[in-house]
């Protein structure tokens, strides 16, 4: 084996996060995977990116991390944004990984905001970045009361959130961090994903581990839990539907991000999930703009 | 409108037996007791300061009592204290049995709300998972307050004081709760919309057949609700007895005093 | 019908003690007795100040007396107001024992239809029931039609007094308590009232009355009673 590339002068643990730390945080993972949709409390630390750009799924990572897994991070499905190319880089750099943008070969996949159209299997984690854990906290402001809530399953008030939806927009509108009950149990927030993934959490073959740094909150959804949208009896739960196709892989199935062209209101319709997409384009599906610029930013600048 | 007879049961719905609740060494309220039955209106009058409402927080569950015992008829388990229950049953009888109407609606609405969601909200809590059925037991509660119906998705906010009580109290009365709790219910209001409010409260208290413990300062609003007073000072129940008897020919020294207070128009 | 009395007053006694003003103390009557049986109606005699009033009071309950008991026969027993709990003062006073004041003491804005149908409704009559009771009531009080929507507050003395009667009337108590009935009433309104009455004492009712008229009382009365004889020393 090659010699790591940082390894003559480490300035940080293997990991970045002292052995302790990630001790304390696998504790809470086992926790969390032992009580599915809990929210544990854990030691969140600083780290070197502020609050907001993924500091929980940044710590759960570290914790669950190992030179032989094979480490994928998406933003908005997206392998080739910012952040996730960022993050990505920090994990080669501080734990020797291998990186991928290939789903199914990642054996870790840190998200924002989505989860992969391909589905997962059995060994694969997924590691989501959490804004905001409790699902409650836009109704009820104090913490204690949302404890008792969960800890006694009066879950009532969550209604109110799809009530005042119902009323306003004569469906249950939300579409981002759309709550779910987690084996009939736990009340818990998806993360801001859209809706149109919420089916993906129930009965995933994958862990499913939720991590919010500033929140200091651990969740997880182990492998085969059942995960349900909430919904009305007269207006139950459905997720998001377009009439387009992606523009470039003519997908009809996946969640689309519409992309603003030129002033004159010229848009397109492209796959969020940007390796599934190409997948497609490799495996000669094509869309009515296939030949559009956007698809060729595939490669990552070196 | 349908009237329901005020029977008035044996059996107490409420009893309170030696609630004393010290403050480190100051005392907010010391033994009192009572009972309470099934359509009856209690009014725990005093000036302020005389543990009115630290009372009334004991006995609604919302601060456990230095001593004493407050037992309440559930339909769960029969009379029990209160404070033997555990942690989830009591906050279950609390919802599903009790109302608590605030002085200040702020305290007991959701402000981020519609008036709708609120009044639906103990629907909700109560397992009903259906939006057609709440919308329209919604509606029909705000014509029984007299809010008109079309503002029902508008903000508590946006609605006047006398308004907002009106939707706190059909928040309270929605689900068919047997003892309901009110505190200063017209303490904020003027005097117009005060009379109307309480008239309100009045009639639907007799229809539906419902115990009330309401805490005032205010005589002319005990006169009104209470069929009998309990008269509070320095802590200490100085007098009870019928609304009328307390109010006509006070006994206590400081109920006199009380009664001789209040301004006459 | 036994001729049982429906109210029996015994030993009973009432001071006032003014607490505020140096515990003075104000003795009204005291060992009083008094029965009143089915038919009856006594009429309390004596100048103003003697007592009349705070003895009426006394027996509704509305008063505390000092000493002594008020029985009042309700569901076949006797409850002595004195001493029942407030819920059972409450139930007799909402079946059995009725009190016409002077005054008429309501919410304001209801309807004097609504009014005088609540009684009823109280009792768990119907809507309906009530409302037929109300306005015969009503009609035969001669309070013209159009007022019958709007609150009493506008109304005169008399028609407020009215209202008042039908009010009381409306549950065809077994006891009834007179504190001046009539006081401003005209002459034709008084004789109205008084057939109402004498109608309640055909039907075995049994009555305590202050008239100052002296008209009414001679009209009603069945025995005249003096609070004065009992009146306690100062």
């Amino acid at each position: 084996m090659n010699a790591r590339p940082n390894e003559p002068e480490r300035y940080y643990n293997y990991a970045y996060l002292d052995e302790q730390t990630k001790r304390m945080i696998r504790r809470s993972i086992l926790k969390a995977l032992a009580i599915p949709g809990y929210q544990v409390p854990f030691g969140s630390r600083e780290m070197p990116v502020p609050y907001g750009w993924g500091t929980g799924g940044i710590q759960l990572t570290a914790a669950i991390i190992g030179p032989d897994d094979v480490y994928k991070c998406i933003d908005q499905g997206a392998d080739d944004t910012t952040n996730a190319v960022s993050i990505r880089r920090f994990f080669a750099q501080v734990a020797d990984v291998a990186v991928t943008e290939d789903t199914g070969e990642a054996t870790i996949i840190q998200t924002r905001h989505r989860i992969p159209e391909q589905p997962l299997k059995a060994g694969q984690v997924l590691v989501f970045q959490v804004p905001q854990p409790e699902p409650l906290r836009g109704l009820e402001a104090r913490e204690t009361e949302t404890r008792a809530m969960h800890a006694y399953e009066e879950y009532g008030l969550q209604y109110v959130s799809l009530y005042e939806s119902v009323a306003t927009y004569g469906r249950i509108a939300s579409t981002v961090g759309y709550p779910t009950m987690v084996d009939e149990r736990y009340l818990m927030s998806p993360s801001p994903i859209p809706k149109f993934d919420n089916p993906k959490m129930g009965d995933n073959e994958a862990i499913l581990l939720f991590g919010a740094g500033r929140e200091k909150r651990i969740y997880a959804v182990p492998p085969h839990t059942t995960v349900r949208s909430l919904d009305f009896e007269d207006y139950p739960f459905e997720t998001q539907t377009w009439d387009e196709n992606c523009a470039l892989c003519g997908a009809q199935d996946s969640y689309l991000d519409e992309v603003v062209l030129d002033d004159t209101g010229a848009r397109m319709f492209v796959c969020s999930d940007s390796h599934f997409c190409a997948d497609r384009r490799a495996a000669g599906h094509v869309g009515p703009m296939a030949d559009h610029q956007l698809a060729a930013l595939e490669t990552e600048p070196t | 409108m349908n009237a329901i007879p005020q029977a008035i049961e044996a059996a107490p719905l409420l009893r309170v037996d030696g609630l004393t609740k010290w403050y480190g060494h100051v005392a907010g309220c010391r033994d009192v007791s009572f009972e309470l039955r099934r359509g009856e209106v209690l009014g725990v009058v005093g000036e302020s300061g005389s543990g009115k409402t630290t009372l009334l927080n004991c006995i609604s569950g919302r601060l456990p009592p230095s001593s004493g015992t407050v037992e309440f008829d559930t339909s769960r388990f029969g009379l029990t204290d209160i404070y033997g229950l555990n942690e989830p049953d009591r906050r279950r009888m609390q919802r599903e049995e009790w109302g608590f109407v605030h002085q200040n609606p702020r305290d007991g609405l959701r402000m981020r709300v519609s008036g709708g969601a609120n009044v639906a909200e103990p629907l909700m809590n109560l397992g009903n998972r259906h939006y057609g059925k709440m919308r329209s037991a919604t509606v029909e509660w705000l014509q029984r307050v007299e809010l008109d119906t079309r503002r029902i998705d508008d903000k508590p906010r946006n609605f006047s004081g006398g308004m907002q009580q009106r939707i706190q109290v059909a928040r309270n009365l929605i689900h068919g709760p047997r003892l309901v709790f009110m505190d200063e219910p017209t303490g904020g209001l003027d005097v117009s919309v005060q009379a109307r409010l309480l008239d309100l409260l009045r009639e639907l208290v007799r229809d539906l057949g419902l115990a009330v413990i309401i805490v005032t300062h205010d005589m002319a609003v005990a006169r009104l609700m209470a069929d009998r007073l309990i008269v509070m000072k320095d802590g200490f129940v100085v007098e009870t007895g019928l609304t009328d008897q307390v109010l006509d020919d006070p006994q206590h020294a400081y109920s006199q005093l009380l009664v001789s207070s209040v301004l006459q128009i | 019908m036994s001729n049982q009395p429906l109210i029996m007053v015994d030993g009973l006694a009432k001071t006032f003690i003014l607490h505020n003003a140096d515990g003075a103390t104000i003795p009204v009557f005291e060992g009083l007795r008094l029965e009143v049986a089915p038919g009856e109606c006594v009429v309390l005699a004596g100048e103003s100040g003697v007592g009349k009033s705070t003895l009426m009071r006394s027996i509704y309950g509305n008063y505390l007396p000092s000493r002594g008991a008020v029985r009042v026969l309700h569901d076949g027993a006797y409850v002595d107001i004195t001493r029942a709990p407030p819920h059972q003062v409450l139930d007799v006073r909402r079946r059995t024992l009725g009190y016409v004041s002077q005054f008429l003491r309501v919410i304001p804005r209801i309807s004097t239809l609504q009014l005088v149908m609540e009684p009823l409704l109280e009792n768990g009559a119907g809507p309906q029931e009530a409302r037929e009771r109300a306005e015969h009531l009503l009609g035969a009080l001669r309070l013209p039609k159009a007022h019958w929507d709007l609150p009493p507050a506008t109304f005169s003395g008399g028609e407020q007094q009215r209202v008042n009667i039908a009010r009381s009337f409306i549950r065809n108590y077994p006891v009834l308590l007179l504190d001046e009935p009539t006081a401003s009433l005209d002459a034709e309104n008084r004789a109205i009232v008084v057939q109402l009455v004498k109608q309640a004492l055909g039907n075995g009712a049994a009555m305590i009355g202050i008239f100052h008229d002296r008209d009414v009382r001679d009209a009603v009365a069945t025995k005249l009673f003096s609070v004065s004889e009992y009146k306690a020393a100062a």
